[in-house]
Order: C-alpha cells, then structure tokens, then sequence
C-alpha cells in the first residue's frame, strides 16, 4: 500500500459567522477558490495537479449547494479538469475529505488531492438545509433526536462535568489562542482574504475574548435549559435514553461553546512518488484514519470510540502520541475526552480551539489538522491526533507523523 | 335503514339530513358511509340543485365513527386484512373528496357545487371530518356542542382526513393540541381557532344563503389551488422546520414514545405535508391501517372506548328498578367527602353535607364554591349555574337532614370504630330503602357492615381523589350486600358520569391492592440500591403518570406506613414487604410524610412544588455500583401489578377482565397504551409472561410467581378476554 502524505495546508482567518463579521461579505465560493489558489501558488500546481478537491460543507443550500467543491474549482485558478466532490461529515466533514484523499492515495486511485472545506456560517446558517433526523417523527423518536447543545450537557451530566470545569477549559483555550497569535504560531497557514482590489479583509481570528475569565463567563446564562426543560422540552426526551439520571445540567453557554464563525481551510496530500516528481517535501506522514457511528441522544462522545479505534488500528497507545486537537464543540466533549483518556491537558489544544477561535463546520477539521502540524513541527513532535465529535452521534479521527 | 334523508327545496338547495333512528346520536356505519356518497352523487349529477347542505336531524350533528364496526371491519377482513382495510379507508377519503371538490373539474376548478356542513351542536371524529370537508362550516351557538377530534384519546387517529386537512387548514402548530391532545372546543371557541367559519343561530339558514352567493373560487380549497403553502410553514420551510422539530419533541416527550397512534399521526402529518394533498390521503390511510392493526391500539379502543362505555351503560348492572338518586347525603367534608358533594351537586342532585362541626360541613361546601368560581372565571359555567348548584348542598352539623336521602356515603377518618359510630346514627335517621355506602379505601366491607342491622343495603363507593378529576370509582360488593344496592350504587354513578366498576370485598379491594404492590416494588428497588431516578424514569416509560415514589409521596409516607402495618397484623408479620416496610417506617420517623410536609421522596420549595430527589435516601440506602438493565425495573414495576390483578381475578375479587382493564388505566393511569393489565397480558402472550415471572421470581422472591390461572392460560387458546366463552 502506498504512503500518504501532507505536503501543505493553509486556512483563512476565521470571521464572526454573522452579520457585520468581516467576512460576512465574501462569497463561500470566493473563501474556497482562496485557499485553493493559495496552495497552487505555494506549491507550483500546474494544470492536472491533482486527482480531485474533496471538500467538506455542512449547509449544503444556497451558494453552498449545487457542488460547491467544483464551483471552487471552477471560480480557482486550478485547471478545469481537476473535478471536485462536496462532502458532508458534519462537524468532520474538514477532517474526513483529508481522510478520504488520504485513502485514495494509499489505496491508488490518484498520487494527489486537495482536501478541506469551508463554511460561511453567517450566511448560510447551520441548520437551513433542514435534517430529517430532526423533523421526521419516525427518525427523531427512533433515536431519541435532541439538539447538540443538550447533548453536550447530558455528556456534562453523565461523566461529572461542572461549570466552572467547562468555564475554566473556556478560558484556557482563550489563554492559549491569544499566546498562539501573540508568538505567531498560526503565521505559516494564515491565508489573508483580501478584496478583489488586492485590500486586505481579515487577516486575524477575531472571534477571540482574550480578556474572558471566570467571572465574565459565570454571568452568562444556560443556552440550552429553556430548550431542554420548556419548550419543547428536550431533556424529557435525554431521560427517556439516560434513564439513570435525574435531570440534565445545564452548563453549556455561549462561552464555552464553539463559536459560529466563517472560514475555510484546505490540505494538498499526496504519495510520496508525487512529491519527489514535483519537488515537494512532504511534511507529515497519515498514519492512520478512523471514523465510527455512536449514540446519537449523546451525540457528541465519538471522539473518544473513534481514537480507541485508530489506536488499537495501528498499533499504538495513547501514550505514543505527542499531542492532540480534540475540536471544542463544546466544553464537555474535551473533557470527557481527557477523562476517559487521562492525558494531560497541556498536551490538548495547546494553541486554543474552537471556543477561542470559532467553529467553522465544514472547515474546522482541516483546520485542526494544520494546527496540530503545525504545532509538532515547531515544537519539534512526532505524533499527533485530531479528532471531532459529530452531529447524528458519529467520531473521525486522524493521526500523523512527522517525516 | 335510512342514515341520510334528502331533499330538495324550491330555489335548488338540497338538504341531506343524517338522523340515525333510535339512536341519540348520529354515528357513522358502513352503511352510512354508502348512503352519504349516494346522496352526494344524486345532487351532483341534478343540474337543478344548486348547493347541498349536510346537516343533522338531531340536536347534535354526529359523536365519530361507530367503533364497533372498525373493530369489526378488521375482524371480517381475513387472513391479511391490511389490504382491505385500506381500500375500505380509501374509499371513506373517496366520498369525502367527492365532497370537496364536489364535481368540479381538477384542472379549471370549474363547475363545482358548493357544499356546507351546517352543524347543530357536537360533531366529533369523523362527524367533524366530513364537515371538514365541506366548503364552509356553520355552527350552532350552543355552549353544551363540542367540536373536535378527540380519537387519539382512545389510541386511534383521525382517520378520514381530519388530519390531513386540519394541518392543512390551520397549519402544525395550531392544529396540534387538537390532533395529538383530541382536544375538544365550544363552537365560540372553535370558530376563533379556526375549526368552524362561523358561529350563527340557525345554521340551516345561514348555510342556505351562504350557497345563494357562493362564488367559485369559494369552493376550492387553499391547497387545492396552485401555490398553496401551509400556514407557518411546511417542514422544510425555515419557520415550519424548527415549528415541526418542536412538536415532534414536544410529542415524544409527552408520550414517551409508547403510543402508536401518537407516532402514526405525527409521521402521517409530517410526511403529508411534504407532498400534494391526495398524495397525502394515501399515507393518513396507510398509517391510520397500521394503528387499526396495533395490538396496543386494538387494546386501547376495546378498553377506553368500548368496554368502558359498556360498563357505564350498565353492563354489570343487577336486574333492579331504575331509582336514580335524587337526594343524596354525604357524612364527612374532609377532602374526599367535599369532592363527592361537588360532582353530585352538580350532576343535578340534592345534597346533605354533614360534618361535626358548621365550620368543617362549611369548609367543604367552599370546595365547591371555589371550583364553580374557577369554571366561571375560565367560562365553563355561568354565574347562575354555579348559584344552582351551591343551592343544591345543604351544608349542615344535623345529621337529621339525611333523612329522605336515597343514598348516604360516609367519608369519615379510616377507622373501624369511627366509621361504625357513624353507620349507628345515620342508620337512625335514614329510611328503609336508603343504601349506606362507606368511601373506605383499606378496611373491608363486609366487616363494616357489621355496623349496620341492614348488610344488604350497606355497600363500598370507592372515589379517587382528586374526586372531580378521577374517571373510575369502584364499587364494592360486600358478602352481604344485595343486588338492589348495587344497581343504586351503579345508577349513581352514571349521574355523576363517571366509570364504574363492580368488584368484591377483599383487602384493599382491586385497585389499591394494585397501587400499593407498584409502590411497594419502587420502594423495595430503593432498598436494594436501585438508583430512584432510575425507577422514577422506568416507570414514566411504562407510561404511569407518576412514579411509584412520587405516588406515595402524593398520598403520604404515613398512609403507606399504616397500611404496611395493618396488612402486616392481617397476615401475621413475616411478608414479603420486609425491605419496603423498613423504608416507610424510616422515612416516618425521619417525618419526610410526603408533599403535604414538603418532605418525603423528593425535596419541595416552600410551596410544595417538587423539586427534586432527596439526596438523604442515599446516605441511609446508597445506590449500588451496578444498577440493573431499565427493562428489567420496567419488567418489576409492571408484572407486579399485572399478577396482583390476576390474583384479583383468581380469588374472584374482580368477575370481568373488562373491569379489570378499564379500571387499572382509569383509576391509577396503568400504562394506557396497554389497554389495561389483562390486554397487556393478552397481548405479549402467557407464555413469555410466564417465562418473565419465572425469571424474576428468581432473582426477586416468590411475589413473582406464576398465578395458577396465568399456567392454565398458556394451555388454552385466546387469552383472557376469551376467558367466559367456551
């Protein structure tokens, strides 16, 4: 079987996903054709470079619907015989497209690819796309449907999570991403948006409360207690799966939850034949990829199944990877994944996360990825992990090693 | 037999008229379905009749469906009777979209007829679901009519396009509470949500002219035109998505997901309201066949629809000459004896409401009072209905006023002595045919009867509390009590419309034998280890309105704790209840009573709203490191109440499964997707039941056992409802 491996990855800045966010006036096919050509200027790709783009978009509506990886392409500076496929993982769908390039390449079907995504979360909103698994009584009663938020609580509930855990996490991941911009850790794979006059966008996460601490994000209210104790009453429904409990904590809000944010990101893989015949160097080794379906009351636990899987996969031990980046859905979902690893949190998103910096669905996976890179090359690690928890009860995971 | 009558008037008006001879209400048959669609035909194809006007020969306009012949529809359709089933619905849609489109063509929507339903009071079911297919509702302004759906109530759905139309019509949310609750409104009310046009006085009339000035685009429904949309959205429009989210939710969470009917009905309206409205029909039949053929639905409608409107009819009624009860005498204006003077007074009867002192017999009385007020305030009841009847309760210390009473119910403190104080001086002053009836809850009745120099006419009213909201109320036979007694006894409740069942004495008689194993089984878990929540949410999934702590914190520990110690003077010490018993008498002396001190099982705030489970029952019986599988709580909580009503049986307590069933769902909410403890037992089939009685006899003691009658049904075909045929 052949190698795959990262040659490049590049990511935007990523907007406040709402009205007057900076990038609330680019186009997601705009945001996408830039990263694409940034890797094609960075890596000299010339005419059929690569196999096919992969990428990961969650709200697949609108200007993200009707294949919005081969409208990337087309409005890109690639040549117009690289197709492209648009792919929907949720949350991993970043992560997955990388995984999924890194499989045809191993598997041999194309010696290159392009993997990532994008989401513009301020204009095309979460949800809009409608889910079945939600709205069809059949599915949603089969499944015992609530929303993430409430997930994410019963994950609080069930393994002993306390506010002031989630805050604490929250205001670390702050701590972190402000350190991580301040020494210019991101530097390397900050794409600038700039406007069709050459002007500069955005060129900085400015999501970022570096100032939050404990006491700022104790003033803020429960986001989901309304929605699971009133109307319409979604913990009844957590209950009736977690019948053990008595009632779901409510310790999720909007500051210790991933923020909704715009942004993109994407990776060139590629065999290592590829890279010798182009003149690149490959950065990183994919050691392994995985991904598994879990309980979708609880949803959000995948990362935690997911990594035992690639582990025991490829041979390794928790304790043989360096570092981590377990994506910040939302407080819980790190914890727990700690928890039930015992690792130290000083080897988990060590440059902030999605709390910090926001969480652009369908790019966020990618993202991760160059972060965690990144991040063992300065750093000077071998291995790293990432991995997200996703919608519908699903976990993806990558690990990857320094050559 | 003529269901529908038709004529035509002298402008061109035809009337089709559904007046059902020798019944009271009008119900539909498959015969009236044929007639309907005859009639309907014969106007459509008269090129004199201008309009037709559906209305009824009675003072109400139709009680639904007669459910006798959907439950015989399936019986007759053989082997796979699925297939007919549909095509026998579809049909019924048939006539109903005849009806609405109403011979105009598809395509121009020209050349329709148009039809008015013209309603003079209650349409219900599918009484109102041929109106709502008519092009315009007019509606009587009566206050006694009720206009809805109420079929989910009885594990069914609307059917015949009821709930096809109405989401179509009001749009998901606002036709909800209507569809998923059966939710039945007034006609003012009805016409401000939607549910009728308007409101008139002679509804005959106002259809009349309404037909004279109807224009065309007056008879083509909204989503018989092009670009329809759905009032707040359909599911994958931005509003209607999370409005369809939320119900879904909302509907999961209140049912618990145990009732068919329920998840038929929202898949039925979700997936109808994706597609064309005929599309749409199709699948309401599809869904409405698979709930006709649920075993849970079957059991619901024989057991809240039919048995229960048999036995109150009167099916366990003695030969005995009607004597309804004119005069009515109650001893006791505690909680329970107040509850029996309202529901009495206002089913017409005089009451004596007698207590020891003016300010108890008047504090009762103000139950009443309070009561009307509130009906008056929500408008259920005018201020001269709450005068008349206050004026028919004679709150009173003179025990000389039951004189002339027909029926005098004590409902004193639950002691023998007391209570037989009390039988000696109303036996003083009653008259010979009067029946003397206790409202015990514990102690036997033929050992009260004692009391009386007339056991014949000495008899058991068992009253729920709370009296005015509780459906069932259980009468007791004593060994001595005559037949005259129980046909007054049974005679009175229906006056009071509520269900009656006839049981004989036996300790704690059917439904609190039942009651107490259930809360006894919860309270022996805790013992165990079990986490409480665990045994709250088993029971909540079962479908029990409450769990067994909740239960027994509502009624109180001490109540519990008494009656532990009376069953275990009865039987000699040494019961099974050991483990539980233990518990009640801590929490007795730890004086957590219950709601009504703000302590028992759960923590209350300073106004006895529940807060949540005391965290002190784990300090004395911490929870165990491995909890059991929720099935196997859920198997506990159930078969212990299930074998206690077939030991009812056994000992000839209760004679009629029927009793049996509607009973144990009436009276303490038992599972009601089951149809009550002898369908579920019917239903999942003697041999598993013995199979899970085996097994949890061994794990949990002999109060499992298999019932010797339970073994006999696994050698017999047909189950318990069979059990009287040969």
């Amino acid at each position: 079987m052949a190698e795959a491996y990262i040659y490049d990855a590049v990511r935007s800045p990523r907007g406040k996903g709402r009205s007057g966010g900076s990038l609330h006036e680019v186009t997601s096919a705009k945001l996408s054709a830039d990263m694409l050509n940034a890797l094609k200027t960075r890596n000299d790709l010339d005419g059929h470079a690569v196999e096919d783009v992969i990428w990961g978009n969650v709200t697949q509506v609108g200007e993200q619907g009707g294949c919005l990886a081969r409208t990337a392409v087309l409005a890109s500076e690639l040549d117009e015989s690289i197709p492209g496929v648009s792919i929907n993982r949720f949350c991993a769908s970043g992560l997955e497209a990388v995984n999924m390039a890194a499989n045809q390449i191993r598997g041999g079907a194309g010696n290159a690819y392009i993997a990532g995504g994008v989401e513009m979360m301020g204009r095309v909103p979460m949800g809009s796309d409608g889910a079945a698994v939600a709205a069809d009584p059949t599915v949603a009663m089969k499944v015992y449907f609530v929303p993430q938020g409430i997930s994410s609580d019963i994950i609080a509930t069930e393994y002993g999570f306390t506010r002031d855990d989630a805050d604490a996490l929250a205001v670390r991941s702050q701590q972190r991403a402000k350190t991580a911009w301040d020494e210019g850790r991101f530097r390397n794979s900050i794409i600038e948006i700039k406007d069709i006059n050459g002007l500069t966008i955005l060129d900085h996460d400015e999501y970022m409360r570096p100032e939050t601490d404990m006491q700022a994000l104790g003033s803020l209210e429960p986001s989901f207690s309304e929605l699971g104790e009133t109307t319409p009453g979604f913990d009844r429904i957590a209950l009736m799966k977690y019948p053990h409990l008595e009632r779901i904590e409510h310790i999720h809000h909007a500051g210790n939850s991933s923020g909704i944010t715009d942004g993109a990101a994407a990776v060139l893989l590629g065999s290592k034949a590829y890279g010798e015949r182009n003149g690149l160097k490959p950065r990183a080794r994919i050691v392994g990829t995985a991904k598994i379906g879990t309980d979708p009351t609880i949803m959000l636990t995948g990362p935690v199944p997911v990594t035992r899987k690639i582990l025991a996969e490829n041979g390794l031990e928790i304790a043989d990877i360096d570092l981590f980046e377990v994506n910040e859905a939302f407080a819980s979902v790190v914890l727990r994944f700690m928890q039930a690893f015992d690792v130290d949190p000083d080897v988990v998103n060590v440059n902030g996360g999605a709390i910090a910096m926001g969480h652009p669905l369908g790019a966020t996976g990618a993202v991760i990825l160059g972060t965690l890179l990144d991040e063992i090359e300065r750093a000077d690690m071998e291995t790293g992990l990432a991995t997200l928890c996703i919608g519908s009860g699903m976990g993806v995971a990558t690990v990857i090693e320094r050559v | 037999m003529v269901c529908f009558s038709y004529s035509v008037d002298d402008v061109g008006v035809a009337t089709i008229v559904w007046d059902i001879p020798g019944r009271s209400m009008n119900v539909l048959t498959r015969e009236g379905i044929q007639q309907l669609s005859d009639r309907i035909d014969e106007a459509l194809s008269d090129a004199s009749v201008k309009g037709i006007i559906i209305t009824s020969g009675k003072e109400t306009f139709a009680a639904g469906m007669d459910l006798n012949v959907l439950a015989g529809m399936r019986e007759e359709a053989g082997e796979r009777p699925e297939r007919k089933l549909i095509e026998q619905v579809m049909r019924m849609h048939g006539v109903l979209r005849k009806i609405e489109r109403a011979g105009m063509d598809p395509a121009t929507l020209k050349g329709g007829k148009p039809i008015v339903a013209a309603l003079p009071g209650t349409a219900l079911g599918v009484g109102y679901e041929i109106a709502l297919a008519c092009h315009r509702i007019f509606c009587a302004e009566n206050p006694n009519a009720r206009i809805g759906l109420p079929e989910i109530q009885v594990g069914l759905f609307p059917g015949a396009g009821g709930t096809t139309r109405l989401v179509r019509r009001l749009g998901v949310m606002a036709a909800a509470p209507f569809l998923l609750e059966g939710r039945l409104s007034d006609p003012k009310t009805a016409e401000r949500m939607g549910l009728v046009d308007s409101v008139v006085d002679d509804p005959v009339a106002a259809a009349r002219s309404w037909i004279l000035d109807a224009r065309k685009e007056d008879l083509v429904k909204p989503w018989d035109t092009k670009g329809y949309r759905m009032p707040g959205g359909s599911p994958y429009h931005p509003a209607g998505y999370m409005a369809f989210v939320g119900l879904v939710a909302m509907a999961h969470g209140k049912t618990h997901g145990v009732y068919p009917a329920a998840k038929a009905l929202l898949a039925a309206i979700y997936e109808g309201a994706l597609v064309p409205f005929d599309t749409a029909l199709k699948i309401e039949a599809r869904q409405f066949v698979s709930v006709l053929m649920n075993p849970s639905s079957v059991a619901m409608i024989r057991s809240l629809f039919i048995n229960k409107q048999a036995l109150e009819k009167g099916a366990k009624r003695p030969k005995a000459p009607d004597r309804p009860v004119r005069r009515l005498g109650i001893v006791g204006a505690g909680m329970m004896g107040a509850g029996i003077a309202l529901v009495s007074a206002r089913a017409g009867i005089d009451v004596v409401l007698v207590d020891l002192t003016q300010e108890a017999a008047d504090r009762g009385m103000a139950v009443t009072e309070a009561y009307m007020d509130r009906s008056v305030r929500r408008g259920k009841a005018t201020e001269r209905m709450k005068a008349e009847v206050l004026n028919r309760i004679t709150a009173t210390t003179e025990f000389e006023a039951l004189a002339g009473a027909d029926l005098v119910i004590e409902a004193v403190f639950e002691d023998p002595e007391v209570k037989a104080e009390t039988t000696g001086r109303v036996e003083a002053i009653i008259g010979q045919d009067c029946v003397l009836a206790s409202n015990t809850s514990t102690l036997p009745i033929s050992d009260l009867a004692k009391a009386t120099p007339r056991p014949d006419r000495f008899i058991g009213i068992h009253f729920f509390s709370p009296v005015e909201k509780m459906r069932l109320v259980e009468i007791i036979r004593g060994r001595e009590t005559g037949d005259g007694a129980v046909a007054r006894a049974l005679d009175y409740v229906r006056q009071i419309r509520k269900t009656p069942i006839v049981v004989n004495d036996a300790r704690f008689f059917f439904a609190n034998r039942c009651i107490i194993a259930y809360v006894n089984e919860g309270i022996r878990m805790v013992a165990e280890g079990v986490a409480p929540a665990l045994i709250e949410n088993a029971a909540k999934l079962l479908g029990f309105p409450l769990g067994p702590l909740q239960l027994v914190d509502e009624t109180s520990i001490d109540l519990g704790a008494r009656i532990a110690r009376v069953t275990r003077a009865a039987t000699g010490g040494g019961n099974a209840n050991d483990a539980s018993d233990d518990l009640l008498f801590w929490m007795e002396r730890e004086g957590r009573l219950g709601r009504k001190v703000k302590a028992g099982f759960y923590v209350y705030d300073e106004d006895g709203v529940r807060q949540r489970l005391w965290e002190g029952l784990g300090r004395r019986y911490p929870m165990a490191e491995r909890q059991p599988e929720i099935n196997v709580v859920r198997q506990r909580l159930l078969l212990v109440q299930v074998l206690e009503a077939v030991h009812a049986l056994e000992e000839g307590v209760l004679t009629d499964v029927r009793e049996g069933d509607v009973g144990a769902v009436l009276g303490w909410g038992f599972a009601p997707w089951s149809g009550g403890p002898f369908s579920w037992l019917d239903m999942i089939g003697p041999k598993t039941a013995v199979e899970t009685c085996e097994r949890l006899e061994a794990l949990y003691g002999a109060r499992f056992r298999v019932p010797d009658l339970l073994k006999e049904m696994t050698a017999r075909a047909g189950g318990f409802y069979t059990l009287g045929e040969t």
